[in-house]
Order: C-alpha cells, then sequence, then structure tokens
C-alpha cells in the first residue's frame, strides 16, 4: 500500500506541476480566445462545485445560483471599476456615496463579492430551507429572480437594465485556476469531514439524519451559505473575464447551464462537476458551429440561432433519462479508478506509466 | 382614484386573474397527481398560442376551426411530454425528474425560437373578441368579458370531468393513493397521461386566450406566467382545483391593483408573485385550501 500511496502523490504532484507549466505557458503564449475559453471552464467549475455542494451533496434542489452569481458579479465589478470610468457608466443615474469612489483591490473585491452572495444566501436560507424539493426549487428560482427584478430597478447602485461596462479584465488564469483548486480544496476537506458526512446523511434521510443527532437546520444552512459564497466568487471573476454584466445574464437560463454541468458530471462528485464544466465550455463553443452555416462546398447548410441550446436541452434530458449518475456518479476521481478505467486502458496504457498528464486530483 | 377607473382596472384583473387561474389548473392536477411540478407547463401554453398562430396565420384556417384543433393539438402535446420526460423516470429520484422536466421546458422553448424564431409574431385574435365597448365611461375589450365566461364553463366542465366519470374517479384514486389503485386495477399510465392532457388542454385554452389579450406571442412568453401559475396553485393549496382558481383571482387582480395603485412599484411587478410565494410558504405552507400532511417514516 506504501508503494501505491508514494505513487499517487507523485503522479499529484507531477500533474500539477504539470498544470501550473501549462498555465504558466497558456496565459502568455496561446491565442486570446483560447485562453478565454481556458477561464471560463475553470469559473464554471468553480459554479459546479459550489452547486453541487448544495444540491448533490446536501440535497437540497436550489435553482438560485444565477442570484447568487449576481450578487458577486455586481459587487466585484462596483468595487474594482475606477471611479472615473463609473462616472461615464452612470450617466443617467449617479452611483451612490461611498461606492463611486471605493476602488479595491481585486482579491479583496471578489471576497467581498463572495461574502455578500453568502449574506444573501443566508437571508435566502432562513425562509426556504424549511420547504423540501419542488418547493424548494421554485422558491429558490423565485429569490433570484426577485434578486435580478430588483438589480434592474436600483439604477443608482446596478445601473438598470443598462448593466456595468468597462470592468477591468482582472481575471487571468492564475486567478480562475487558483480559485478553482481553492474551492476543490476546501470542498473536498468539507465533504470528509463529520460535517461533509452530516450533509450527505440528511441528503439521504433527513429524519434519519435527524434522530441520529445531525442538526440539520444548521447544516443545511451552512451548505447553502458555503455554495452561495463560492458562487458568488465564481460570479466575480466572471464579471471581470468578461467585462460587461448586466441584469438579463443571470437569468435561469445561466442556472440552467450549471445544472447540466452537475448532472453531467455527477451529482455528488466535485472533481466529476469539474470534468464536465470543461466538457460543456468546450463543447459550448465547438457547437458554435451549429448557430453558423455549414459550408460543405456543394451545398450550404443554414445555421439556426439557438440550435445549440436545442442540443444542450436534448442532452440533459438524454443524460437524466438514459445515465442517471451522470459521469462520475458520486465517486470523486482517483488515480486507482484512473487507472482502472477504460479510457485509460485504451489509450495511456499501452504506453510506459508515468508519462501522462491532466489529473485534477 | 374614480370609481369607473377602479371598476376598469377590476375587470382587467379579473380577467388577468381568469388565465392565471386556467393555467393553474394544469399544474395543480399534475402535482396532485405526481407529486411534481410540470415545468414544461408554461412552455405548453406557449406552443398552444404558436399553433393557433400557425393555423390562422399560415393555413388560413378559420378561428372557429383553428381553436379547436389547437386545443387538442396542446393535449396531444402534453401527453407527448409526459410519455417522454416523465414515464420513463416514474421510478428514479424526485431531483432525476424535476430535472428531466426542466430540460424537457428548454427543449421546447428553444426549439420554438430554433423552428419559428425569436421574434416575436402578432397572434392573429379574431375581430370579434377584440372589440371594445363603452360601459359608461369606461372603455373595455369584449375579450374581458368573454374570458371569465369562457373559464367558468371549462371550469364546470372539469369539475364536472372528475366528480361523476369513470376517468375523474380514477384521476382521484391516482392521486391519492397509487400503489392502492393499481391494485384496483386502474391503468396508472393512462390515467396520469390523461390529467397532463386535460391539464395541457386547459393551458390551450388559457393560451388562446392569453394571446387575443396579449397579441404578441414570442417563445419564452411561457416562462413567466408558467412560474406565476404555479405561485396561484401553490397559494391556492396544491393538488385542489378550487384552490388554484382562488389563487389565480389572488395573483391577477392583485398584480393589476398593485400596478393601478403604486405605479413607482410597476418595475416590480414580476417581483409581487415571488414575494407572495414565500410569505405564503413561510406562514402556510400548505397554501389557502391545502391540507396538512404529515410526514410517515
Amino acid at each position: 500500500m506504501a508503494t501505491k500511496k508514494t505513487r499517487d502523490r507523485v503522479l499529484t504532484i507531477l500533474s500539477l506541476l504539470f498544470l501550473l507549466v501549462f498555465i504558466g505557458f497558456a496565459e502568455n503564449h496561446l491565442d486570446l480566445y483560447i485562453v478565454r475559453i481556458l477561464n471560463v471552464c475553470a469559473i464554471y467549475a468553480i459554479l459546479g462545485m459550489s452547486m453541487n455542494l448544495i444540491n448533490g451533496f446536501t440535497g437540497l434542489f436550489s435553482l438560485g445560483h444565477a442570484g447568487f452569481m449576481a450578487v458577486g458579479a455586481y459587487t466585484t465589478a462596483l468595487l474594482t471599476i475606477p471611479p472615473a470610468v463609473k462616472e461615464q457608466i452612470f450617466y443617467l443615474v449617479p452611483l451612490v456615496e461611498p461606492l463611486d469612489r471605493l476602488n479595491l483591490p481585486f482579491p479583496i473585491a471578489l471576497f467581498v463579492g463572495g461574502l455578500l452572495a453568502a449574506l444573501v444566501g443566508g437571508l435566502i436560507a432562513a425562509p426556504t430551507l424549511r420547504l423540501k424539493g419542488d418547493y424548494l426549487a421554485i422558491a429558490t428560482l423565485g429569490f433570484a429572480e426577485i434578486i435580478r427584478v430588483v438589480f434592474t430597478n436600483t439604477q443608482n447602485i446596478t445601473n438598470g437594465a443598462l448593466g456595468l461596462k468597462g470592468i477591468p479584465a482582472l481575471t487571468n488564469l492564475w486567478w480562475s485556476f487558483g480559485t478553482a483548486a481553492f474551492t476543490l480544496v476546501i470542498l473536498l476537506s468539507l465533504i470528509n469531514s463529520s460535517y461533509g458526512r452530516a450533509l450527505k446523511a440528511s441528503r439521504e434521510d433527513e429524519i434519519a439524519a435527524e434522530s441520529m443527532g445531525t442538526h440539520l437546520a444548521k447544516h443545511k444552512t451552512f451548505a447553502f451559505v458555503l455554495g452561495a459564497f463560492f458562487a458568488g466568487i465564481g460570479g466575480g471573476l466572471l464579471g471581470n473575464l468578461l467585462g460587461t454584466i448586466d441584469p438579463k445574464m443571470f437569468s435561469f437560463t445561466f442556472t440552467f447551464n450549471i445544472l447540466l454541468i452537475i448532472v453531467l458530471g455527477g451529482m455528488g462528485s466535485l472533481t466529476g462537476s469539474i470534468i464536465s464544466a470543461f466538457i460543456v465550455t468546450i463543447a459550448n463553443e465547438y457547437l458554435r458551429i451549429l448557430d453558423e452555416s455549414i459550408n460543405l462546398g456543394f451545398i450550404v447548410i443554414q445555421g439556426k440561432v439557438g440550435m445549440r441550446a436545442v442540443v444542450f436541452s436534448a442532452l440533459l434530458m438524454f443524460v437524466v433519462l438514459f445515465y442517471r449518475h451522470g459521469l462520475m456518479g458520486s465517486n470523486e476521481f482517483s488515480w486507482d479508478r484512473f487507472f482502472a478505467s477504460k479510457l485509460y486502458r485504451r489509450t495511456l496504457g499501452r504506453f510506459t506509466p508515468g508519462q501522462r498528464k491532466g489529473g485534477y486530483a | 382614484m374614480a370609481f369607473d377607473l377602479f371598476l376598469q382596472h377590476l375587470s382587467n384583473g379579473i380577467s388577468l386573474g381568469s388565465l392565471y387561474a386556467l393555467i393553474a389548473i394544469g399544474y395543480t392536477m399534475v402535482y396532485g397527481i405526481l407529486r411534481l411540478i410540470n415545468f414544461a407547463h408554461g412552455d405548453i401554453f406557449m406552443m398552444a398560442t404558436y399553433f393557433a398562430f400557425f393555423g390562422i396565420v399560415t393555413f388560413h384556417i378559420p378561428w372557429y376551426i383553428t381553436f379547436p384543433l389547437v386545443l387538442v393539438l396542446t393535449a396531444a402535446l402534453g401527453i407527448g411530454v409526459e410519455a417522454t420526460a416523465y414515464r420513463p423516470l416514474r421510478e428514479a429520484p424526485k431531483i432525476s425528474i424535476l430535472i428531466s422536466a426542466i430540460g424537457a421546458s428548454f427543449f421546447l422553448e428553444n426549439l420554438t425560437i430554433v423552428l419559428f424564431g425569436g421574434v416575436p409574431k402578432p397572434f392573429p385574435a379574431p375581430k370579434l373578441f377584440t372589440d371594445v365597448v363603452q360601459v359608461g365611461s369606461v372603455s373595455i375589450q369584449k375579450l374581458t368579458f368573454y374570458i371569465p365566461v369562457v373559464t367558468v364553463i371549462s371550469l364546470l366542465g372539469l369539475v364536472y370531468l372528475i366528480n361523476k366519470t369513470k376517468t375523474g374517479m380514477a384521476m382521484r384514486a391516482v392521486s391519492m393513493d397509487q400503489e392502492t389503485a393499481r391494485v384496483m386495477g386502474i391503468n396508472i399510465n393512462h390515467t396520469i397521461a390523461f390529467t397532463f392532457g386535460l391539464g395541457s388542454f386547459l393551458a390551450a385554452v388559457g393560451g388562446i386566450m392569453w394571446g387575443m389579450k396579449f397579441p404578441q406571442i414570442q417563445p419564452l412568453m411561457g416562462v413567466i406566467p408558467g412560474l406565476k401559475c404555479f405561485i396561484a396553485a401553490v397559494i391556492g393549496g396544491i393538488g385542489n382545483i378550487g384552490g388554484a382558481v382562488i389563487g389565480g383571482f389572488i395573483l391577477g387582480i392583485g398584480e393589476i391593483m398593485l400596478v393601478a395603485f403604486l405605479p413607482n412599484l410597476t418595475g416590480y411587478r414580476d417581483a409581487f408573485a415571488f414575494i407572495l410565494l414565500i410569505l405564503i410558504l413561510l406562514y402556510k405552507p400548505t397554501g389557502i385550501l391545502g391540507e396538512k400532511t404529515a410526514e410517515k417514516v
């Protein structure tokens, strides 16, 4: 066993080193478009993991993720946009007093965004976590909509429907991958702790868990607030990557995309969420051709705007109907599983071991 | 505020409430029988308006033939959605069915965008319904009167069907206890399919009238009414048809009055329903007419 442990440790360190070198290389040498996609992948991984904590591990079917992201994105953006730019953006209604001059460094702004999202999550948790199943789903969806409506109407803080422009592009690969790794470490150690077991217990059977002494309300609220915190941070990273945000962006469709990621990756698997975040984001870019016209030389197939979305919703239904456990089920990535997998044996397994890449652990 | 103006708002509220009620019934029936939100219900409602649009505008079928045709088609669509998104998951965890339902809803929306385009289309309302009549100093569309009448007729038909026919009895039995109903020789799948069909039929009635009242149709038009009508069903006590009607009227009238009396809150109109929902869930989670059920271990 000791050798296996050493092997795993070496492999993990090697793949982390590889990842570091890759990020360093990508940040400086790769095409901006690809860097942007990689950033989005990592941010979606954060969002997927945080939603998985709430939906997959704790079994709370919450559809309010877009709302938390909106809070994080707006907070981070408002704290990082330079005051001069703010004046230009808020030409209809000026920004309220302290915010118009406030300018914080990116990490602090991100953290504040996460905290505010967590605060909102806490406020929402108090009334809604008494509900179960579809009631909870609708109530959280409702809260996300309320957040969006409020953001559309509070012109002196959020600039209303016009949204925020000129957000400094502070998100780079170091930030997005770093935060994703940080999220993974925190959430992994959480779910392997007694707290995490309590969360899973309340997912499996609330009454049994409660009679074993699990404080349901406390644990559920904790998971909800922590999920909201990371969603807020993910939102902040996204806002400072895209440069513009508006309330419409954070509609239910956004939550739907994250839901697709966690269902595809496996409800209850953090590493599954990461893998599927990459798959979904990259597929999303590749499938862009569906929305455009395809020229086969002799015939031009007219692309249809929205075709991608059709494919994605069909994919979600397909996964749920025929492949309910997703890619990873409720298992986490481990080297043992990796070496035992068909994917490995058919591809890299033919070559000498120790030369592989791309670990997520 | 002048009294006749108030009357105008009230009649508006009543007709909006009638529409909400019709759609809310679909939610409440499906919930009653499957303990599940039919997320795709709002989109089925949207499809009904598109069916009507194509019947009248594209195929030039007169409205009195198109509308019944739309009702049948929409009911078939509802049954189809049930067969693809719900039936295969009958034994699956609830969360899977919810996700599948959300997938079905998105699929319908996006398919509509791809097939018919995202640009809003004008709904071809027959002139008979859109004429304006003068009542005192107030001018009201004839439709405003027709909508509650059609709603009441549909409701009477529904109540008759549920309480007096064999199918209705089967529906009630399945919603009470599926296993026992099965033992008694009721075909569960047929009954559930029929419930979906019936709910979609009523959604189509609502959809046609909605299209005439707000004569612009687009692929995402079902989302917000769908959510609101679910809320209406919860307010009234989900699973209870009378409750859905009451909830629909409370929501419809409340929304119109909010905009009429507090015009500076107009932007928050769509949030009103959600705030109401959360209040109801906090203070009376079973809704106005719902019964409290204890959880069995």
